[in-house]
């Protein structure tokens, strides 16, 4: 089963023939990942990676019935590639880029609104299926099938998450990098939920940072309405408030958004809050065994 | 990206937001010439003097050694005169600039906004910044203005207001009114506050802005509505489409490590620690800070070096990690995704032997993509290098380090 990807799911790539969207979408066809061509205005008609370019996303549906967008576009023009996606009918848009304005992201959630488009990002790693698609600049060979799946805000920490999981013995099913940045199109919550209904996913690892109240607000869902082991990590412990810390999003606001708020109120609500990312894996498998 | 009050309120003015007058200065004598114009404008002989500096509580906070107010009002030239030898040049000392304190390279001459007239005056609060839950950016208002709005918040949360205003329509004047009316003002105080509201918005949103405050937000003898404090963030992401604004950032009131970092494209964020750490990954960089302070020390940094870590990158964080004296150990965490374990092991070996006389312990944790030859280079070149591949051997050598 999985969630959001599998080995079915048509991908195409939007800022295909540009240095990173090339790199990735390598990589991606390298995993097995089902890449059915890309978009870049202007170069609709040739090849790229012996895949067709189109003009428009709209062209590369009709022609290719891509269900999956992934976007390498810069920060300038992100917000338009969201949208054009969405216009287009793709039901899942992962967004790559980094450095998108906020007023951006506000025009581009209220877009979405009430349109049947998932947005996963921006400012993620990406999703990735273990096994059989990766769509995202996630390092594949780390992500090995499994039961286990992943909700993340931060790239390296997720890779960081999977490899605990995988040297613990258990392994992934789907990976879900959400982002850093203060607005995103899938929250904690919703991914967490996800992975709650996949019956391949035997337990949840949630990792979350500063900032913004995204996994307070999963907690209490999960308080309500969960049935598997979730293993919780707050990055940010040390971080002093008022200072963006890397990600956009990162910026400790209130009394509410500190990593030491958060993790009272996950453990509050059932969740296995680990105070060392060392600790990520070893919980994990110790929690299933309960 | 913070702005000094006086870029504030010039920006403001270009979206008919008005504002206290003044000028900005940047010696005394400039100073006694600010305030002879603002007195032939407003046949007052009052004038305030205001230190700009990147940080708040200026009213209440002292001149370092002396008594001295970061703004204070003046009644003469004199007066005015001896207020900005006191301040200019002088470091000040605010509850948010920590005992440091910053110094006063500027200050503002402005205009006396408690003139006399027909009606009383009054203060109120206005703020426009972005509510993450409902990705909407709101106005948050109150009659209790000139004071800290935490306090406010905390001890009567009735009187805070919240107006959010939809992506698609932007503000509307219905919502310009309401928070006029909830104000309490009538007559031309009413409409004024109507015209500054919808046009703080239109600055807002045309500035690209985070985060913008007017405390106090003023209502003057004769019922105009005024801006006499200002604080704006602008989105740095947004920068790229206002190189205007760019331009008006003022570096000296950075963190002079964290400008050098920013050349390198290297994201560093300075702490009082005792540890330094060089990750790439903001989330990993946090959590790294983490299990520091877990093992016994504290972080003496954040440094995210990105995606890209290569030899230059590491050499360059090297350096500006070493410059801080209390650094007693450095934790370099990399994991291998795109970028090769292998590569960084090279880049960390060269760095340490341009840089010499390294007399720290140097943890290196390569983990991911050719993660076994990384630690096998490192622990061939004879280094005073600790290496280690997972998470929990990294923390138990700082452990160590610091014990």
């Amino acid at each position: 089963m999985s969630v959001l990807v599998n080995k079915h799911s048509k991908i195409i790539v939007q800022g295909f023939t540009g240095t990173e969207g090339t790199f990735h979408a390598g990589q991606m066809i390298e995993y097995g990942t089902n890449v059915v061509g890309g978009v870049t205005p202007g170069k609709g008609g040739s090849s790229h990676l012996d895949r067709p370019v189109f003009n428009t996303v709209a062209d590369a549906v009709k022609q290719t019935g891509a269900d999956v967008s992934i976007i390498f576009v810069p920060p300038a023009f992100a917000a338009d590639a969201i949208m054009e996606a969405t216009d287009a009918g793709i039901g899942l848009v992962v967004c790559i880029t980094e450095g998108i304005p906020v007023q951006d992201m506000v025009k581009v959630k209220n877009y979405l609104q009430g349109k049947n488009t998932r947005l996963i990002g921006p400012n993620c790693p990406g999703v990735i299926t273990a096994g059989e698609a990766k769509v995202g600049i996630m390092p594949g060979f780390i992500f090995k099938p499994g039961r286990i799946g992943v909700v993340s805000k931060s790239g390296t920490l997720t890779y960081e998450a999977a490899d605990q999981v995988v040297k613990a013995g258990l392994g992934i099913t789907t990976a879900i990098g959400i982002g850093g940045d203060p607005i995103i199109g899938t929250t904690t919550k919703q991914a967490v939920e996800l992975l709650m209904n996949d019956p391949d996913t035997d337990g949840i690892i949630m990792i979350g940072e500063i900032g913004g109240g995204m996994e307070a607000e999963a907690a209490r869902w999960i308080k309500e309405n969960g049935t598997k082991p979730v293993v919780g990590f707050i990055a940010g412990q040390t971080a002093p408030p008022g200072r963006r810390m890397g990600h956009a999003g990162a910026i400790i606001g209130g009394a509410d958004d500190t990593a030491a708020a958060k993790m009272k109120i996950l453990a509050e609500c059932g969740v296995h809050v680990v105070a060392s990312p060392a600790d990520i894996g070893k919980t994990m498998a110790d929690a299933l065994k309960k | 990206m913070n702005l000094h009050e006086y870029q504030a309120k010039e920006l403001l003015k270009k979206y008919n937001v008005p504002v206290q007058e003044g000028m900005a200065v940047e010696s005394v004598m400039a100073a006694e010439e600010a305030y002879r114009q603002i007195k032939t404008q407003t046949g007052n002989n009052f004038a305030v003097v205001k230190a700009q500096i990147h940080a708040g509580g200026r009213g209440k906070g002292k001149i370092a050694g002396s008594e001295q107010r970061g703004v204070a009002v003046g009644k003469s030239l004199e007066d005015i005169s001896n207020i900005a030898k006191n301040i200019l040049g002088h470091t000040l000392v605010t509850i948010q600039t920590g005992a440091a304190g910053k110094k006063v390279n500027k200050i503002l001459i402005a205009q006396d906004v408690y003139y006399p007239g027909p009606n009383p005056v009054k203060e109120y609060y206005l703020s426009i910044l972005l509510d993450r839950t409902k990705g909407q950016n709101v106005i948050m208002y109150s009659t209790e203005g000139g004071m800290n709005i935490e306090d406010v918040a905390h001890d009567t949360p009735e009187k805070i207001f919240k107006e959010w205003v939809h992506p698609g329509g932007g503000l509307q004047g219905f919502q310009a009114r309401k928070i006029a009316f909830n104000l309490g003002l009538g007559g031309e105080a009413f409409k004024n506050c109507v015209k500054f509201v919808t046009n703080l918005y239109n600055a807002y949103v045309g500035l690209d802005c985070s985060m913008l405050e007017i405390n106090p937000l003023f209502k003057t003898s004769d019922d105009k509505i005024i801006a006499v404090d200002c604080k704006m963030n602008l989105d740095e992401n947004a920068l790229m489409r206002h190189p205007d604004l760019a331009a008006m950032r003022d570096i000296t009131e950075e963190d002079p490590t964290e400008v050098e970092a920013g050349q390198y494209n290297l994201n560093f964020v300075k702490l009082d620690g005792n540890v330094g750490c060089m990750v790439n990954g903001a989330g990993l960089a946090m959590a790294t800070m983490d299990m520091i302070k877990l093992s016994g020390g504290e972080p003496a940094n954040f440094l995210d070096v990105g995606g890209t870590a290569n030899a230059q990158t590491v050499e360059a964080g090297f350096r500006i990690i070493m410059k801080d004296p209390n650094v007693k150990a450095i934790l370099i965490n990399i994991f291998g995704g795109i970028v090769r374990c292998d590569r960084v092991a090279a880049g960390v070996i060269e760095a340490y032997n341009k840089l010499g006389n390294i007399n720290i312990p140097i943890i290196v944790r390569l983990q991911g993509t050719n993660a076994e030859e990384a630690k096998k280079l490192i622990d061939e070149s004879g280094l005073k290098v600790q290496s280690a591949i997972q998470l929990s051997e990294a923390a138990s050598l700082v452990k160590q380090a610091v014990a």
